[in-house]
């Protein structure tokens, strides 16, 4: 994007320029860098029972990692988590890009409809979906197993929200049914801003519309996959509503669908007998940032910089 | 090759492609109609015969009669109108101003406080809870719609700065130009020329902010979690897990969650679209 600097010498308009900046400034200051900052200095500190809250170093991150009663609880959260990005990764994403993809077909009708329509579930709270999918698949409801006979597929319907090794995939799938809109939106978006003439070209020298997406469109679309994966990260490595909602704050059955936003609310404000703390609740965040500030990294200075932006 | 036989093929293709687009459409409406249908029936017509549209035998309002007894949803409306509404209209003129100052000035340490403004676009406001909420004890603000409007605020206002900044840039210079040499100040040029002309942008970033705040759950639940000030999302979250075995009633209050939005949704979704798909416009 070629747009020009800024243009007008503030010196002419001290009072309006801070004027404008400051109200925006002190709100996102007060509420979203420093409870940051402080969350990290907090995760520094202990309150022993009965005790002065002290400064205690790193014993707060030796905890949470390599104590027998915290690190297999992280662990386990951690693993779920990469697992739930993983389903999100290989079947949100591709399931998006393709549908993406068929709908910028040319001529295709009813286009605009049928994007409504595919984008609804993300327009609903986590809470409300997973509620509805808790009702689809419950065995006390049965409707699961029918939609399920339509397809004669039948005999494979199981609790599987309750059964420990299938929980965690079916919610995950339950995410994803509702955030494919996302990167069929974004990547929509994209394919919209490639020029017709280099599609045509590629049509009239015989190629079919497989091929053009193939080898032309995705190419050129690259940098938004990339974009939306690092989204998908973020978001993943940050979701809570959903497995609260269907599982409650114990995320099971036996921890199974427990991840990391799970476990930081349980570590902060406690369950069933165990007191909420925040400063292990501070710290389980701080090593969430850390997840998460690794992932943009690794998107701004790994993938960002090797893909080649196509001036169009 | 003939012209006969590329229609045939281009007719086939068609099929494929629709029936492609039909099934995955089916796939995202089923399960919310399956819930709105059988918000309408009976208990016994929700068991008997669930894909059923409900008719005179099955039809019953007696779901939505005990959730609007036993609970609060028209409170619960309210809060998440009120709280939506305010934060939507405090990001919008807070973000267009500071997004104003920083495409329009050059002043030292522009481009570091864009980017410090950026960071929360990346960065999750949830991973400062702990904090947050020593500050709204602090404040004296828990259980206050205030607090979440607070937060959502600093949650809303990154991403609009980045959208509205790019926004800003578009605007010609001769306006500017013209409105300096009539000797109008520098506050009115930004209230009287320049907020009105962001108004196509204020629908994407509208969507943008508002999405994220009405379906939140975290900072309901740990800010405002009662005393009536739950939102709508807090408010189906309690009421279903207090009535989960009670069918009619969880399937009504989820349809009341749904309808309104679906509504929105269908009346917005085109200029909602195009926020989302904004600067792809051909």
């Amino acid at each position: 994007m070629a747009h020009s600097g800024p243009m007008t010498d503030w010196r002419k308009a001290k009072l309006p320029v801070i004027a404008f900046l400051a109200p925006a400034t002190v709100i996102y200051t007060l509420f979203m860098i420093y409870p940051l900052l402080d969350s990290i200095r907090l995760s520094f500190y202990a309150t022993p029972s009965g005790g002065d809250t002290a400064f205690v170093g790193l014993d707060n991150y030796r905890t949470i990692l390599a104590d027998p009663d915290w690190s297999a609880t992280f662990w386990n959260s951690f693993w779920n988590n990469m697992k739930f990005f993983a389903v999100h990764m290989l079947i949100q994403n591709p399931i998006g890009i393709a549908l993406a993809g068929i709908l910028s077909l040319p001529q295709l009708r009813f286009r605009n409809t049928y994007r409504t329509m595919m984008i609804m579930p993300t327009m609903l709270s986590v809470v409300i979906v997973g509620f509805i999918w808790q009702l689809i698949l419950s065995p006390v409801w049965g409707v699961g197993a029918d939609l399920l006979d339509i397809v004669g597929l039948k005999s494979l319907f199981g609790p599987w929200l309750g059964k420990e090794g299938s929980a965690l995939i079916t919610l995950s799938f339950i995410s994803v049914w509702q955030w494919v809109g996302i990167p069929l939106m974004l990547i929509y978006a994209a394919l919209l801003a490639i020029p017709d003439d280099l599609v045509d070209a590629a049509i009239v020298d015989g190629a079919t519309h497989f091929e053009v997406f193939i080898h032309i469109k995705l190419p050129l679309v690259l940098p938004t996959v990339a974009m939306v994966s690092i989204l998908t990260f973020v978001g993943n490595f940050n979701a809570f509503d959903l497995i609260y909602a269907v599982k409650g704050a114990l995320a099971g059955p036996n921890f199974s669908t427990d991840i990391m936003g799970t476990l930081f609310y349980r570590t902060f404000f406690g369950y069933q007998l165990q007191l909420g703390n925040p400063h292990l609740g501070a710290t389980v965040a701080s090593l969430m940032f850390l997840i998460i500030l690794a992932g943009v990294l690794f998107y701004l200075f790994a993938i960002q910089r090797r893909l080649a932006r196509y001036q169009l | 090759m003939n012209f006969a036989n590329i229609r045939r093929e281009d007719a086939s293709r068609a099929v494929i492609v629709h029936a492609i687009l039909l099934t995955y459409t089916l796939v995202a409406l089923y399960p919310i109609f399956l819930v709105v249908i059988n918000a309408f029936k009976t208990r016994k017509g929700i068991f008997k015969d669930p894909m059923g549209l409900p008719n005179a035998d099955t039809f019953s309002l007696e779901g939505f009669t005990k959730v609007l007894a036993k609970s609060n949803f028209e409170l619960f409306f309210y809060n998440s109108f009120t709280v939506t509404i305010v934060t939507i209209v405090i990001v919008l003129l807070l973000a267009a101003m500071a997004a104003w100052a920083l495409s329009e000035y050059k002043f030292p340490g522009n481009t570091v406080l864009a980017l410090y403004l950026a960071i929360g676009i990346m960065v999750p406001i949830r991973l400062g809870s702990v904090s947050i909420l020593n500050l709204v004890v602090d404040m004296g603000l828990v259980n206050t719609l205030t607090a979440l409007v607070l937060v959502y605020v600093a949650q809303g206002l990154p991403l609009a700065i980045f959208i509205l900044t790019e926004f800003m840039h578009q605007i010609p210079k001769d306006l500017k130009e013209a409105a300096r040499c009539d000797g109008v100040g520098e506050f009115k040029i930004f209230f009287a020329i320049i907020l009105p002309l962001i108004r196509p942008a204020v629908a994407t970033v509208a969507v943008f902010t508002m999405i994220p705040i009405w379906n939140d759950l975290w900072f309901p639940l740990i800010l405002a979690p009662g005393d009536g000030k739950q939102t709508i999302t807090l408010g189906v979250q309690q009421f279903i897990g207090q009535y989960v075995t009670d069918w009619n009633a969880v399937l009504a209050s989820l349809s009341l969650a749904i309808i309104p939005i679906l509504i929105l949704y269908l009346i917005f979704s085109r200029q909602l679209i195009r926020g989302l798909t904004s600067g792809a416009v051909k």
